[in-house]
């Protein structure tokens, strides 16, 4: 029989260290959607989401109580929408956002992602037309989420594309003036993104994927902490240690949470995505664990350091619990969203120089973060581009989901509610980049031998 | 199938009589029980099969949670997987 301390042990890891599931996202494939008649494919599109996740919600409940876990999201990611729209003749690609909308209210689940478009080399006529949707697509709707992949190390930067980026997002921030900006919050802006991540905003089904498939988002950086509590001042062998056997123990909860959810779902399981999610309550703060580690506040000399470790040792810990690890699998760094980012931020310890330093080493990029609402579109295309710069030349996955919070200055808070947390306005560099911006073109793909 | 039950709380009389009657009422077997007393806090496992259990899961839970509320404690039932999926390889 399982013994009395190790059933205490996760129970605690429950109910005192915010342990849980953080998404099961069942990605769904629309590519049999695509009509001439934009009507016609709004139908398909609403018909084909309800019903493969007419019993998401349900099950992914029904999972929670059996095994005492808590399931917190259940979420749909489809294919990019672009590739399903340009096949009608329709200018404007609002409707499908609000199709998206409502069948993401009838089978009741919190997000839908994939109002996506994939531009790393080029636009197509239907990315072109999706991407000037967004603004009006994400102020119009409550549940659908956005994003945009704008380089590749294989392709370069579509520079055209990040200048339009800043754009797009200064837009629909006024659009959502009265709440913060809050379109912003669903818009994230990509390099080298994931097909199969299954947490938002930048969730979208990849066109490799199956038909429709489970991908779980595990979190708990509060069970990471608590674990880094208990060895207080040993060596780094130690808290890499302790922190791979923690990160062990939460994916084989993953897992056995996906493998059930695909079974009893009947679709294929697909990945499970080994993220410390942190929220903005008290005690599931990926900065905490940072600070845990020995640094006076997140942000200061260290927390790079810190950081690859602590991510490095979640992979570590992660992949040998389960058999397929794919989507952002790391720890995020979502500013609005974290109580020890936040806290950081406010004391002066973290800025978006650091942040942006912190990505090289990490699993997203400048995640949730909050700027003057004066800040100029060609300012946030330059900070898409150096964060794009990053990913590219690192052939990893980097990500820019920023709020130009209109209004807002450096010192106010930006209240988003709910797991989105509140977002502390952050300095930007005051000095220009418009020129560099109004460019254009492509800034060409990397060399991958000679590495330095 | 197998499942787990744990009460934590303050000890007080009933406890055992008021979970194993809710067991018995569902038709639900019990295997083990183990208890101790830590810093004051009454926790008891308790190891059962369900396999012929005669209402639903989510029924058991609830009836459990309901006893736990009524005496003053935390019962909770989980499937045993979660608990061998993650300390056994």
């Amino acid at each position: 029989m399982i013994n009395q301390f190790e059933v205490m042990e996760t129970i605690k890891m429950i109910q005192e260290e915010k342990l849980d599931i953080r998404t099961i996202t069942m990605g769904i494939s629309l590519r049999d959607c695509s009509d001439a008649d934009g009507e016609a494919a709004r139908r398909k599109i609403y018909d084909k989401i309800t019903r493969y996740a007419a019993n998401l919600v349900k099950i992914g409940e029904d999972i929670e109580k059996e095994y005492g876990i808590p399931i917190i999201h259940k979420r749909i990611s489809v294919t990019p929408i672009s590739l399903i729209a340009e096949s009608c003749d329709e200018e404007d690609y609002v409707k499908f956002a609000k199709t998206l909308d409502a069948a993401a209210e009838a089978v009741g689940v919190n997000f839908i992602g994939g109002f996506s478009a994939l531009v790393h080399k080029g636009y197509t006529s239907g990315d072109r037309k999706l991407i000037r949707s967004i603004p009006l697509a994400l102020s119009t709707t409550q549940k659908v989420c956005s994003s945009v992949n704008v380089a590749s190390t294989k392709a370069g930067i579509n520079m055209d594309a990040v200048a339009e980026m800043g754009q797009v997002i200064k837009e629909a921030a006024e659009l959502t003036a009265a709440d913060g900006g809050l379109a912003c919050a669903k818009l994230v802006v990509f390099a080298n993104v994931p097909e199969d991540n299954p947490f938002m905003a930048g969730a979208f089904h990849g066109i490799g994927e199956p038909e429709c498939v489970i991908n779980v988002g595990i979190s708990g950086p509060g069970t990471v902490k608590s674990a880094l509590e208990k060895v207080k001042g040993a060596d780094f062998g130690t808290v890499a240690e302790t922190i791979k056997k923690t990160a062990f123990k939460i994916t084989r909860m993953g897992q056995l949470v996906a493998q059930e959810a695909s079974r009893r779902l009947g679709v294929s399981f697909g990945i499970l995505d080994l993220s410390l999610a942190p929220t903005p309550a008290i005690g599931d703060s990926v900065a905490h664990i940072l600070e845990e580690m020995g640094l006076e506040r997140c942000g200061t000399h260290g927390t790079t350091a810190a950081l690859a470790m602590l991510n490095d040792a979640v992979k570590k810990g992660g992949t040998m619990a389960s058999s397929y690890v794919g989507g952002l699998s790391g720890a995020f760094t979502p500013v609005s969203e974290d109580a020890g980012m936040i806290d950081a931020v406010v004391k002066g310890a973290l800025s978006i120089d650091k942040l942006e330093a912190m990505t090289c080493v990490c699993s997203v990029g400048l995640d949730m973060i909050v700027v003057p609402g004066s800040t100029k579109a060609e300012t946030l295309s330059a900070i898409i581009a150096d964060e794009t710069a990053i990913g590219v030349v690192n052939n990893k996955t980097t990500a820019v989901r920023i709020i130009p919070a209109p209004g807002k200055n450096v010192g106010d808070v930006v209240e988003f509610g709910g797991l989105l947390g509140s977002g502390p306005v952050m300095a930007v560099n005051p000095f220009g980049s418009e020129a560099f911006i109004k460019r254009g073109g492509r800034i060409p793909a990397p060399i991958h031998s000679l590495r330095n | 199938m197998r499942a787990v039950i744990t009460v934590i709380g303050k000890d007080k009389v009933g406890i055992i009589a008021g979970v194993s009657a809710i067991l018995a009422n569902c038709n639900v077997n019990i295997l083990d029980i183990s208890q101790t007393t830590m810093q004051d806090i009454f926790t008891m496992i308790t190891l059962v099969d369900i396999s012929k259990m005669s209402v639903g899961f989510s029924e058991l839970s609830d009836r459990l949670e309901e006893k736990g509320k009524e005496l003053g404690l935390e019962i909770k039932a989980q499937h045993e997987d979660i608990f061998n999926s993650m300390h056994r390889i």
